[in-house]
């Protein structure tokens, strides 16, 4: 459709000119038409929100009486007051929680990876069962995230779980634990069941980038006698490379947003509080829709800077495809 | 050695299928035990006591909260549809200036993390009247699902082949047209998996859903079951969380079993080639 259209700008014999820019006009006219209502609506519900909340970082807004405020410039973020400083910045909680989530991220996305691959590995393979065993992962995938957090803060419960019931049994632990109360174990809970729950998405991912992959490599590294895991290395993986970069950059952003995991999971504890549940915490709890938003502004940032990065970077990339 | 691998293989296989189920199995049998029974340790189902699921319905409005659910993720996903295939449509046939700038800001609304339009969206929900109502989730909740369905969706409408639409045109079809008569058959199998994946999407959703919610008639399920509570402060009714939790996962779960391909496509279709 693209030559169409360029052909409507160049110079044509008249009569063939004439009717083919009237359709390129009617057709460009009715694009505006079409993406108008998404574009009002995504304008109304994403762009206006976003503008307010980093608006709304600059006051002291309250949520009981969002329309009396006054503008306090970058307060929130940090202000000096007779020498001591304060605001978001110099709150211990608040780095506490961008520890929390980096950590999370940096940790579960790592063994999603790992874990991910081998089981794209095992899927690609040939094997009766193969068709179940794809559709056994997903379930997982499927499950709601809170129900999820049900299910394994259950299995995690430190006098009934099943989970301190098998660790007993095989030895492992001499006690049982309270593994989503307690601050050092509440935040690998929370990567188990982010690893638990997601790892089939990074799997579907590679796996879809597997089957792309040319036989006829593998058929001559078979014949040249290279060990499977120097194929593995050699090969399969920088292959896999972009589609791989890809599903941990998704991740990665998923990840960075966490919320209603380690909300549910944690009981909404301080110590393993996500940037997502400070803001909210801020905002809702404690009423200071100003410090909320600021933290949200933060939260925001760090993910556009993240996400202006991989562009960028995805644009060298394309820049070097021969394509 | 040969033996060996494929022993290791099978376990690995096996190991892995535990891991996925074994969380989903636990739930479905303590949701069938109830009392002290709850409180002993069984891998194997030894009961089938059914008081659970009567408790859930019982104890708080959790038919409505299904009911809700399904308004609030039918609605989304229907606008979703509607506006992203006529969106897709102009993105994926029509060059027109400022394409690929629209569709990249499109592509980061739905990288933007919730959290940062929620006193926004607060605000504006609460100046529509909406606040504690289905159509202000609707509203939240298309910010999550519209960006990718129009992206989906205009990946799909790049595959097709031009030919299809410049036949209708030359027989003098408006682009309406085009779009209803040709583009929507062809379509159906894609926003079969783009509407799926709305669906999910909305089903799931926590944080809008708790926070512009006040009453418990008018929550959806996340925020319903993550808000039980039983008789006393201190013992969750474990037992009723897990009937619950059953109760809104195996449709779920039949869902993603019975369009298992469409959904991988439609994952690997909004990542890899976007």
């Amino acid at each position: 459709m693209t030559s169409a259209v360029a052909q409507g700008n160049v110079p044509v014999p008249q009569q063939a000119r004439g009717r083919r820019s009237s359709l390129t006009r009617s057709r460009l006219r009715s694009a505006w038409l079409f993406i108008a209502p998404s574009l009002i609506i995504l304008a109304l519900i994403a762009g206006w929100p976003l503008a307010r909340t980093i608006w709304f970082s600059f006051t002291d807004a309250d949520l009981n009486n969002l329309s009396d405020y006054e503008f306090i410039g970058f307060e929130n973020y940090l202000a000096n007051y007779d020498g001591e400083w304060l605001g978001l910045l110099t709150d211990p909680d608040w780095w506490q929680s961008v520890w929390n989530t980096v950590w999370f991220t940096l940790v579960s996305v790592s063994i999603e990876t790992v874990l991910g691959i081998i089981v794209a590995l095992i899927l690609n393979a040939a094997f009766p069962g193969r068709g179940i065993m794809r559709a056994i992962i997903l379930i997982p995938w499927a499950i709601p995230t809170i129900v999820s957090a049900k299910m394994w803060n259950w299995m995690l419960h430190d006098q009934f779980g099943v989970i301190n019931d098998m660790l007993l049994r095989v030895g492992l632990i001499a006690a049982p634990m309270t593994w989503t109360a307690n601050a050092d174990t509440a935040l690998w809970a929370a990567v188990a069941v982010d690893v638990w729950k997601h790892t089939s998405f990074m799997a579907l991912l590679i796996l879809a980038a597997l089957q792309m992959l040319p036989q006829d490599i593998y058929e001559a590294a078979k014949v040249d006698g290279v060990s499977p895991i120097r194929v593995f290395f050699r090969i399969t993986l920088p292959l896999i490379k972009p589609a791989l970069l890809v599903a941990v950059i998704f991740r990665s952003l998923d990840a960075l947003r966490v919320f209603d995991l380690i909300y549910v999971l944690t009981s909404n504890s301080r110590d393993t509080a996500s940037m997502s549940i400070y803001a909210r915490q801020q905002l809702v709890d404690f009423q200071e829709v100003g410090l909320g938003s600021a933290a949200s502004t933060l939260i925001f940032l760090i993910i556009a800077l993240i996400v202006v990065i991989t562009l960028a970077a995805g644009r060298m990339r394309l820049g070097e495809d021969p394509r | 050695m040969k033996i060996l691998s494929r022993i290791g293989f099978w376990l690995l296989v096996v190991a892995i299928g535990v891991f996925a189920l074994f969380p989903l199995y636990y739930a479905i049998i303590s949701s069938f035990r109830s009392g002290s029974s709850l409180f002993t340790i069984a891998y194997l189902p030894e009961s089938f006591d059914v008081s659970n699921y009567i408790a859930v319905f019982d104890r708080q409005p959790f038919g409505q909260n299904i009911l809700n659910s399904i308004i609030v993720a039918g609605a989304v996903v229907a606008i979703s549809l509607g506006l992203g295939m006529t969106a897709a449509y102009a993105f994926g046939r029509i060059a027109f200036r400022g394409r690929a700038l629209l569709l990249m800001t499109i592509l980061a609304v739905s990288m933007f993390p919730q959290v940062a339009v929620l006193s926004g969206m607060f605000e504006l929900i609460r100046s529509l009247g909406l606040y504690n109502t289905l159509p202000g989730l609707i509203l939240a909740n298309l910010m999550l699902t519209l960006p990718f369905t129009i992206w989906v969706l205009t990946t799909f409408m790049r595959e097709l082949p031009k030919e299809i639409e410049e036949a209708a045109f030359v027989d003098g079809a408006t682009p309406w047209i085009v779009v209803r008569r040709v583009f929507l058959p062809l379509m159906a199998p894609a926003a079969v998996t783009t509407g799926l994946l709305a669906f999910i999407v909305s089903w799931n959703e926590f944080l809008f859903a708790l926070t512009f919610t006040l009453t418990n008639e008018r929550r959806t399920v996340p925020p319903a079951i993550a808000l039980m509570t039983g008789s006393t402060a201190y013992e969750l009714p474990w037992g009723t969380i897990m009937a619950a939790s059953v109760i809104v996962t195996l449709p779920i779960i039949a869902l993603v079993l019975v369009f298992q391909r469409k959904i991988v496509a439609g994952l690997t279709a909004g990542a890899v080639k976007g």
